[in-house]
């Protein structure tokens, strides 16, 4: 991962909270942001947020659980 | 691909609310064709769970949208078996979204079918309902969770269907021991098979689209999302068609069917309902769709909801078309204490974004 990506964790976490995870983590700082879920409600729920906002979403399996690349 | 997704969801809403209008034509009680909370209870009330004799009945819809869920979970590769996110404050937060929904006469997605119906006593419902999402969505950006899930073993994810595939055989082998309403809500159901495959294909549906009545709201109103919630008017249109059609429209307060006209207790027992199902994530019927699709977590929730609806009918907490019962008044209001303190207490420090 490159140094200045800031990572929110939400594995294990039931939604609507990897999203305002997500929401919170991109209205402290704008940039890039990685997200790592653990579950493809919350991957829908993160790219639909995103989208919405018009950002632009890039979704990797990292085994059992998914990286989104957010902006 | 957005588009694509809405589009399901919109087919998925107005297939629910016809399904549902086609169960009430086959024998459902009215504006019932599908109530999860209304189901649970008859399911406790067939398992003997309770003794109130005219809501007993072990009901395929419910069995079906949890295996429907699991069929369309495995098939799209979704299951997974995930638990430990406080079981035993979901249990008592599903007790209460009970008390709650039986105090008003079912869950939200009876209240939308309510709605349908023409029973404006569901309106105000409703209003109660969005009431109750908004303390939800309060505590949920105070940092509200209940913590996070683990992986658990298949079999684990699994045991709910398995229990429910016990219930089907229980249903249909009919020993003794079960009981099945001769008159009254329990005594009115659509054929088994019927009612079975309406609840898988739902279930199926519901599973691929996420639909939920509480997430149509929530989603709403905290990320200016509203793709959930287009399944809600979705169910809402197509039911209101329907039962215009079948003759099953009236507009009123009044004699509505399995419903009771004081306002301020509809309205209270949704709040409590629409408050505790935010904190859980899900409403009912999300509920036995993530149990069906390995959350044992919603597993445990579904069960507190069965043992919730006992409750309710051991110590006459539900209302009946007679209206609320001054017990399920004292519950109602314990309730939203109880839930309220349950949010406040599960309010986490905000944890800054990590940095790698």
């Amino acid at each position: 991962m490159a140094e200045n990506n800031r990572v929110v964790d939400a594995r294990g976490r039931s939604c609507p909270e990897p999203v305002l995870m997500t929401k919170k983590a991109l209205a402290q700082q704008s940039g890039r942001l990685q997200v790592l879920v653990d579950n493809q409600v919350a991957v829908d729920n993160i790219t639909r947020f995103a989208q919405n906002k018009g950002l632009a979403v890039r979704v990797e399996n990292k085994g059992s659980d998914f990286q989104l690349t957010i902006g | 691909m957005k588009n694509k997704k809405t589009l399901w969801m919109l087919l998925t809403g107005l297939l629910i609310g016809a399904i549902a209008v086609v169960l009430v034509a086959f024998g459902n009680p009215k504006n019932m064709g599908f109530c999860i909370a209304c189901f649970i209870r008859d399911t406790a009330g067939g398992l003997g769970m309770h003794r109130a004799a005219i809501v007993q009945y072990i009901r395929p819809e419910i069995i079906g949208l949890v295996l429907g869920a699991l069929i369309m979970a495995v098939a799209s590769k979704e299951f997974r078996a995930q638990g430990g996110s406080s079981p035993v404050t979901r249990f008592v937060l599903g007790m209460f979204v009970m008390v709650g929904a039986l105090m008003f006469l079912g869950c939200p997605l009876r209240m939308v079918l309510r709605i349908a119906g023409g029973d404006l006593n569901a309106v105000v419902g409703l209003v109660g309902f969005v009431g109750g999402i908004l303390l939800g969505i309060l505590c949920l950006n105070k940092g509200f969770s209940l913590r996070r899930t683990y992986e658990q073993s298949p079999l684990e994810g699994g045991m709910i269907s398995v229990v429910h595939v016990v219930f089907l055989v229980l249903l249909v082998a009919a020993p003794s021991f079960i009981l099945f309403s001769t008159e009254g809500p329990g005594s009115m159901h659509a054929p088994i098979a019927l009612s079975l495959v309406a609840g898988l294909v739902v279930g199926a549906l519901a599973q691929k689209t996420r639909l939920c009545m509480v997430g149509g709201i929530r989603d709403a109103v905290l990320f200016r999302d509203f793709y959930l919630l287009w399944g809600f008017i979705a169910i809402l249109v197509a039911a209101l068609i329907g039962n215009l059609v079948t003759g099953n429209f009236t507009l009123s307060f009044a004699g509505q069917p399995v419903a009771h006209t004081d306002g301020l207790w509809n309205a209270l027992g949704m709040v409590l309902t629409g408050f505790a199902s935010v904190l859980l994530g899900g409403c009912p019927l999300r509920q036995l769709i993530l149990a069906g699709s390995g959350n044992s977590d919603s597993a445990v929730t579904v069960l507190g909801m069965l043992v919730g609806a006992a409750v309710c009918h051991n110590f006459s907490l539900a209302s009946s078309a007679d209206g609320p019962t001054a017990n399920g008044k004292i519950a109602v209001i314990v309730g939203l204490v109880v839930v309220a303190a349950i949010a406040l207490l599960n309010i986490q420090k905000q944890r800054k974004t990590g940095k790698n």
